[in-house]
């Protein structure tokens, strides 16, 4: 069973966080088509967090057409959101991993490889505007 | 940028100009513990109640679950008046001092609850103290504060009450207990379906911001602020300039305070509208920041009326 985490020095609202880690996992094939979500009761005792904001993020994964709720008895996997099948995912990942090893090597501390990202991605976004 | 009101929605609550006022009419020592208190909440939330000491939380629960007569004003509670008792069937209420015999055990007072509840889901209860590994036959005398707590929230859990008011529950627990209790709440609230509301009085900011989904800030026995949550993060910012007078602020949005240094102006606002102006750097606040700047504003206008965001009047 998925289970979620949030995290509260994060400018990314909490139900947000539970919508992307729903659309992490599809696309990562941790969870899959047909599988069930945790219930909404489950998710809150989890985490103590309010009962609409598990709800909101349900809503949202459903509007997006990646889960259904079936009534009275939960909330189903749909389909995989766009993006890169599984195994690019995880060939994606390994690479970065060792970049990781790299960085932490060089003397990055994760503040630092966050902020280095970001920069890169920032600067990779303005490249393909101009 | 106020929240738009959900329509259809069905108040727990509603409170008109409410007022409480202790000692005798014409006594120069009468005090107002609340005044000009006007509010709803929607069924099926989770109301964080939130204020100085001595700003009116307790009293405003009191009148709630009828402990208490308004001096002033009027009180719905469940679409019926408080000073009738039938809607007491509905209400749990939970008070600061854990209300527990220590020399019982968690068993013994579940019976005591089954005794005197018309009402009385002893089951439920009962696998609520279970799942949570507390013992039904030890003295609560001899539990941790967390788990008294929880034998506290399952007695008032077991009257099935459409209305929940906890008056700072969680203050003297420690970080884990603490976060176990909201959990459990939350759980029961999630259960219900959106058949149980639930004001909950304390001081700890973050826990309200987890739990919550509206938000009551009450300061110097006065409502200055009630809404969605979402609606009050929305509404709220923190702007900055170069130093510059904020005469155009002021007339559109309610500011909250002001801090001039030589080079740079900032204001806490709560916006009524659209900003206008772009040479104002805006910033998202924290819920910890927004109260803060409710509880630190002073003096507090008579004229001031309190906002209700994403609210419904």
């Amino acid at each position: 069973m998925l289970t979620f985490h949030l995290t509260s020095h994060s400018n990314v609202a909490p139900y947000l966080q539970i919508v992307q880690q729903v659309r992490q996992s599809l696309l990562a094939g941790v969870l899959h088509p047909g599988d069930q979500l945790p219930t909404v009761k489950d998710v809150v005792a989890a985490l103590a967090i309010n009962p609409n904001t598990v709800l909101k993020a349900y809503r949202e994964l459903e509007r997006e057409g990646l889960v259904e709720g079936r009534q009275g008895v939960g909330t189903f996997a749909l389909r995989r959101p766009d993006g890169p099948p599984p195994a690019v995912q995880a060939m994606l990942g390994r690479s970065l991993a060792r970049w990781v090893d790299k960085a932490r090597l060089a003397g990055f501390d994760d503040a630092g490889m966050e902020s280095l990202l970001r920069a890169t991605l920032l600067s990779a976004a303005d490249e393909a505007i101009a | 940028m106020i929240a738009p009101s959900r329509p259809g929605e069905t108040m727990a609550i509603t409170t008109t100009q409410l007022g409480k006022r202790y000692g005798t009419t014409g006594n120069s020592k009468a005090k107002w513990a609340l005044r000009e208190c006007t509010l709803d909440v929607p069924e099926g939330r989770i109301c964080g109640l939130v204020g100085a000491n001595g700003a009116g939380k307790t009293t405003l629960l009191k009148l709630l679950v009828g402990l208490a007569r308004p001096s002033s004003g009027s009180v719905r509670v469940l679409g019926q008046p408080s000073d009738t008792p039938a809607f007491l069937r509905d209400v749990g209420y939970l008070a600061q001092e854990v209300p527990l015999y220590r020399r019982w055990t968690a068993a013994d007072h579940l019976s005591l609850g089954a005794n005197l509840n018309g009402v009385w889901d002893g089951e439920a209860a009962r696998e609520r103290l279970q799942s949570l590994d507390i013992p039904l036959d030890q003295r609560v005398g001899t539990m941790s504060g967390g788990q008294r707590a929880q034998v506290a929230l399952a007695l008032a859990l077991g009257k099935r009450p459409r209305l929940l008011l906890l008056d700072e529950p969680v203050a003297a627990l420690d970080p884990l207990a603490r976060r176990e209790f909201l959990a459990s709440l939350g759980a029961a609230v999630a259960e219900s379906e959106g058949g149980l509301t639930v004001i909950l009085s304390s001081h700890l900011v973050s826990d309200l911001e987890r739990i919550c989904d509206y938000l009551v800030v009450l300061a110097e026995s006065r409502n200055l602020l009630s809404g969605d949550l979402d609606g009050v993060l929305a509404s709220h910012r923190l702007l900055t300039s170069a130093r510059r007078d904020i005469g155009s602020i002021e007339h559109q949005h309610t500011v909250l305070r002001v801090e001039h240094t030589p080079r740079q102006t900032s204001v806490w606002v709560r916006l009524e509208g659209t900003l206008h102006d772009p040479s104002w750097q805006s910033e998202e606040m924290s819920l910890e920041d927004i109260v803060l700047a409710y509880l630190a504003r002073r003096p507090v206008q008579a004229a001031d009326a309190p906002a209700a965001i994403g609210g419904v009047r």
